[in-house]
C-alpha cells in the first residue's frame, strides 16, 4: 500500500541526540565562502547594470554588431 | 546556526583529499590571480589607444572596452597562474601567490580564468564589437597557450614572442572605436613589443638564480649574463627610435617628441651602464624600474596630446 510507505514528519527528522553526518566549516572557511558570495553578486550586478545601460545607450541599434 | 555540512567523504578532517575540502579562498586571493598591477598597465595603454583612435565612441561603450580588456588581462593572469603554479612555488618572487601558498586550488584558479575569459571576450563582442573581441580572444589565446604553456619553459626567446600578447591592448583599444587596424596602433604595439625584451631581461640579470632554480630558460640562465646585456642594449637600440616615431611621422606632437627622444636617451644610457657593469646588478634594477616609467611616460604624453586637441568630440554621445 502507498500509504505504508510514507514517513511521518518525525520519522524524516534527524535525531536531536545523534550527530549530523559531514563537516562542520570552519570560521575561516565560512568567512571565506561569504567573501566569494559578496563578490559574485556584486560582480553579477555590475553586468546585469552594464547591459541595461548599454540598452539604454545604443537604443535599437543594440543589435547592430557590424564587423 | 550558521552550520553548513557537506557530505561525510568530503571532510578533510578524516583524512579524504584535502583537494575537495572546502576552500578557503576569498575574493582577495582570486583578485591576486588576475595580477592587478599588470592589470592596470593593459588599462592604460588600451585607453591610449582608444582614446587616439580616429571618430567617436560613447563613453559608455568606451567604459565598456576598458573593462572587457581589464577582465580578459586578468584571465589571462588567472591561467598563467593556474598553469605555472610549480613554477611560481621555486621561485621567492611568486611563491606567495594564492595557489603556491595553498590558499588557492589550481582547479579553482582554472574555473575562474576560463569563465572571466569567455565572459570578457563575449561581453565585447555584443556590446562593442567582433573585432575588438576577437583580437581579444587572440590576446588571451596567444598569451595563455603560446607563452605560457610553451614558449616560457622551452626558450629564451620566450619574453621576446610572448611579448607580442603584452603589446596588443592598444590595438584592442583602437579596434573599439574604429572595428578594424592601421598602421599607428600598430606603432603603439611595436613599441611595447620591442620594450618588452630589455625590462624583462634586465630583471631576469638579478633574479637568474630563481628562474634557474624554477627550470625557466630565461637568457641570462642559458646564455650568460654577457649575452643578455648586449640583447638589452641592442633591443633598447631599436626601441628608442622606434619610440619617437610617433612624432616623427606625424601622430603626435612636439611635447611627445621631446619626451620619448629624452626617455629613450634615459634607456640607452642605462642599457649603457648594464653592458659595462662587471659586479652587482644595480644598473640591471635601475632599468627594470626605469623601463616601467618610460613606458609609461610615452603613453602618458600621447594621451595627454590627444586630450589637449580635445576629447568632446571623441566621445560623442
Amino acid at each position: 500500500m502507498i500509504t505504508s510507505n510514507l514517513m511521518s514528519d518525525s520519522d524524516r527528522k534527524p535525531d536531536a541526540q545523534q550527530p549530523e553526518a559531514g563537516i562542520r566549516l570552519t570560521e575561516a572557511q565560512l568567512r571565506a565562502r561569504r567573501s566569494r558570495s559578496i563578490a559574485i553578486g556584486i560582480a553579477l550586478g555590475l553586468l546585469a547594470l552594464l547591459f541595461y545601460i548599454v540598452t539604454l545607450v545604443k537604443g535599437p541599434g543594440v543589435l547592430e554588431r557590424p564587423l | 546556526m550558521s552550520l553548513t555540512f557537506v557530505p561525510a567523504e568530503l571532510s578533510g578532517e578524516q583524512g579524504v583529499d584535502p583537494s575537495i575540502a572546502p576552500s578557503i579562498a576569498g575574493a582577495r586571493d582570486y583578485l591576486e590571480l588576475m595580477k592587478p598591477r599588470v592589470m592596470s598597465l593593459v588599462v592604460f595603454t588600451a585607453l591610449v589607444g582608444l582614446v587616439l583612435a580616429p571618430g567617436h565612441v560613447h563613453p559608455v561603450i568606451g567604459l565598456t572596452a576598458l573593462i572587457c580588456i581589464a577582465v580578459g588581462a586578468g584571465a589571462s593572469g588567472a591561467l598563467n597562474m593556474w598553469y605555472d603554479a610549480d613554477i611560481d612555488a621555486r621561485m621567492a618572487r611568486t611563491a606567495a601567490r594564492p595557489i603556491p601558498a595553498g590558499r588557492l586550488r589550481p582547479g579553482e584558479a582554472l574555473a575562474f580564468g576560463l569563465t572571466l575569459g569567455g565572459f570578457s571576450v563575449a561581453v565585447l563582442g555584443l556590446l562593442v564589437n567582433v573585432v575588438a573581441a576577437t583580437l581579444l580572444a587572440l590576446t588571451i589565446g596567444f598569451y595563455v597557450l603560446v607563452y605560457t604553456m610553451w614558449l616560457k619553459r622551452s626558450t629564451p626567446q620566450n619574453i621576446v614572442i610572448g611579448g607580442a600578447a603584452g603589446a596588443l591592448p592598444p590595438i584592442i583599444g583602437w579596434a573599439s572605436v574604429t572595428g578594424g587596424v592601421s598602421l599607428e596602433p600598430v606603432l603603439l604595439f611595436l613599441i611595447i613589443f620591442m620594450w618588452t625584451p630589455p625590462h624583462f631581461w634586465a630583471l631576469a640579470l638579478y633574479r637568474k638564480d630563481d628562474y634557474a632554480r624554477a627550470g625557466v630558460p630565461m637568457l641570462p640562465v642559458v646564455a650568460g649574463d654577457g649575452p643578455t646585456r648586449r640583447q638589452i642594449l641592442l633591443y633598447t637600440l631599436i626601441l628608442a627610435p622606434l619610440g619617437v616615431a610617433p612624432w616623427f611621422m606625424g601622430y603626435a606632437g612636439a611635447a611627445y617628441g621631446v619626451a620619448a627622444i629624452a626617455g629613450g636617451a634615459g634607456m640607452i644610457a642605462l642599457a649603457l651602464r648594464i653592458l659595462a657593469e662587471k659586479d652587482g646588478f644595480k644598473a640591471s634594477k635601475q632599468m627594470f624600474a626605469f623601463s616601467i616609467l618610460y613606458l609609461f611616460l610615452l603613453f602618458a604624453v600621447l594621451l595627454a596630446d590627444r586630450m589637449s586637441g580635445g576629447l568632446v568630440g571623441h566621445f560623442a554621445t
